[in-house]
């Protein structure tokens, strides 16, 4: 009797996992038919792309700065020993490229604006502003999602661009704390370690890293039922897979990165 | 030729029953909410929908614009079957439909002249800036907010959200209006003021309407005729005074 009631649990358990996913898919493939279909709403987009530069900027500022200097703090020694000090910009130059910038960008956009956008369309889920805009006849999905995914999409990938720049004169500093080195020559040490294939593929995932901050963030918060304290739920659930996906993403770019440098 | 039919036929509904529901049948999780509700409303009728809480009356008007999704049986609103609908016919079927929130729903993140204006620059793309401004204005004075124009939602007592929510609603010209407890949380008289509100607003534009409540005056002032929802079906119908004195227990129970 009871090993029949589990097995009907485990059951349940599965299907409601297995809906789960089907949903974010269909959630997520949503996106790809709204997204053409009808007017797009440039003031909605313009406005978060406003919001989500004007919180970001400040704390991915500071947080690639210190990247920076601590990178190039810490792999002094190591290439010391080599006498290979001057090689120091051009490493710290690659490594924040290729991966902490993108990643490290990514990864606070998850907390920040992932968990921004779990709340606010969370918090209109069960204030039912969502089905209020439903029956005016305005697509909330097209209101609210596309406008808010393609914000984050458009802007990861330029904040990614401005942390590597706060990244190179976090490195320029440390620099300077134990030999004097010109602005000029720090950065185009810096920059001749920079290749073509480096950055395209650095940007590509941050286009990634910002679709799915933005595509998780909006599922969860649409997803929302019950009371006020789902929300605070639906951010936090949200924040976690955004950061998982960016670990995941990360992981397949490198891979296919790997592949293309080897057979290209 | 069938098309002519159908046209014929719309026409003749219209003139009748503006809302026609048949059999509807609506479950949660197994949760039996609706079960077999048939209800007509006439063009220019006020329909009160009594019933205790949770019986499922939000879930009822919620089928009337596609929200919720029924189970089982029929759904005719200005004669189309909602359900049979695609995306761009459901809208343009829900334009014509006015829905008050119970807590309003407000857009919290716009100020009450930006809340109007969204459906309104929505719909009428060919409006200017001036000309909305001034329906905006004109709909805010019908209400009695217009010196609220520039607050933020957050900033409205219960009664001040439930007139914008209205004024929002009938910026578009809805034919009918379906209200899920437009006086529930709010004192005896804004109560009163609101009850008073819905009755003009539907004399003045000749709306139909659908009123859930558990108030009674705001059913007495406002009712037409009152159905009252019991376990998944409607039970009794008729005038408030006919209603008042049945001899059904739980009917009366509403009218003490
Ligand atoms: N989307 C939904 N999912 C699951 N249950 C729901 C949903 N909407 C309503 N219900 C359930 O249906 C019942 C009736 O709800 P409702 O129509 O809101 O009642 P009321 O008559 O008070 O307006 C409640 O028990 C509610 O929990
Ligand atoms: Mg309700």
């Amino acid at each position: 009797m009871e090993a029949i009631e589990e097995q009907h649990n485990f059951k349940s358990y599965l299907k409601k996992k297995f809906t789960g996913t089907g949903d974010s898919i269909f959630f997520a493939a949503r996106f790809f038919k709204e997204v053409f279909r009808g007017r797009f709403q440039w003031q909605e987009f313009l406005n978060q792309c406003y919001m989500i530069g004007y919180k970001s900027v400040p704390l991915i500022g500071l947080t690639g700065f210190i990247m920076g200097l601590v990178l190039t703090l810490q792999s002094r020694p190591s290439l010391a020993e080599f006498g290979a000090e001057s090689l120091l910009p051009g490493m710290v130059s690659n490594s924040l490229v290729i991966e902490i910038g993108p990643v490290i960008t990514a990864l606070i956009c998850a907390g920040n604006i992932g968990s921004r956008i779990g709340a606010e369309l969370g918090s209109m889920k069960v204030t039912e502003q969502i089905d209020a805009m439903e029956v005016s006849a305005i697509n909330p999905y097209k209101y609210l999602v596309v406008t808010r995914v393609l914000a984050t999409t458009f802007m990861i990938p330029v904040l990614v661009i401005y942390t590597d720049a706060i990244g190179f004169f976090g490195g320029y500093v440390a620099m300077n704390i134990h030999s004097d080195i010109s602005f000029f020559h720090f950065f185009s040490a810096a920059l001749a370690k920079v290749y073509f294939t480096d950055i395209i593929p650095a940007l590509t995932k941050s286009v990634f890293f910002g679709f799915a901050i933005g595509i998780i963030g909006c599922y969860k918060g649409y997803r929302v039922t019950g009371g006020t304290e789902s929300v605070g739920r639906a951010a936090n659930s949200a924040v976690v897979a955004a950061s998982l996906a960016v670990f995941v993403i990360d992981m397949i770019a490198v891979q296919i990165t790997d592949l293309f440098q080897k057979h290209g | 030729m069938g098309n002519e039919e159908t046209e014929i036929q719309t026409a003749s509904t219209e003139n009748e029953n503006l809302i026609e529901i048949k059999g509807l049948h609506k479950s949660f999780n197994h949760n039996v909410i609706l079960n077999g509700v048939d209800l007509k409303v006439k063009k220019g009728e006020n329909v009160v929908v009594l019933g205790k809480s949770g019986a499922g009356k939000s879930v009822l008007i919620k089928c009337l614009v596609g929200l919720v999704e029924p189970d089982e049986g029929q759904v005719f609103v200005f004669g189309k079957e909602i359900s049979t609908l695609n995306y761009k016919d459901l809208n343009e079927t829900r334009i014509k439909i006015g829905f008050l929130f119970q807590n309003a729903a407000l857009y919290d993140s716009m100020t009450v002249r930006e809340n109007l204006d969204f459906p309104l620059k929505h719909h009428n793309r060919n409006l200017s800036r001036e000309e909305r401004e001034k329906i905006i204005i004109k709909e805010l004075e019908d209400v009695g907010l217009k010196d609220s124009i520039d607050k933020m939602p957050s900033e409205l007592s219960g009664g001040m959200s439930k007139r914008i929510g209205l004024a929002r609603t009938l910026i578009l010209k809805p034919d009918i209006m379906l209200y899920d407890e437009p006086t529930t949380g709010l004192d005896t008289a804004t109560s009163k003021e609101i009850s008073a509100l819905i009755l003009e607003m539907q004399k003045k534009n000749n709306i139909s309407s659908i009123i859930i409540t558990h108030d009674m005056t705001c059913a007495k002032t406002t009712a037409d005729r009152i159905v009252m929802l019991k376990e998944g079906k409607i039970i009794a119908e008729g005038s408030y005074e006919e209603l008042q004195h049945s001899d059904d227990e739980w009917i009366k129970s509403f009218f003490d």
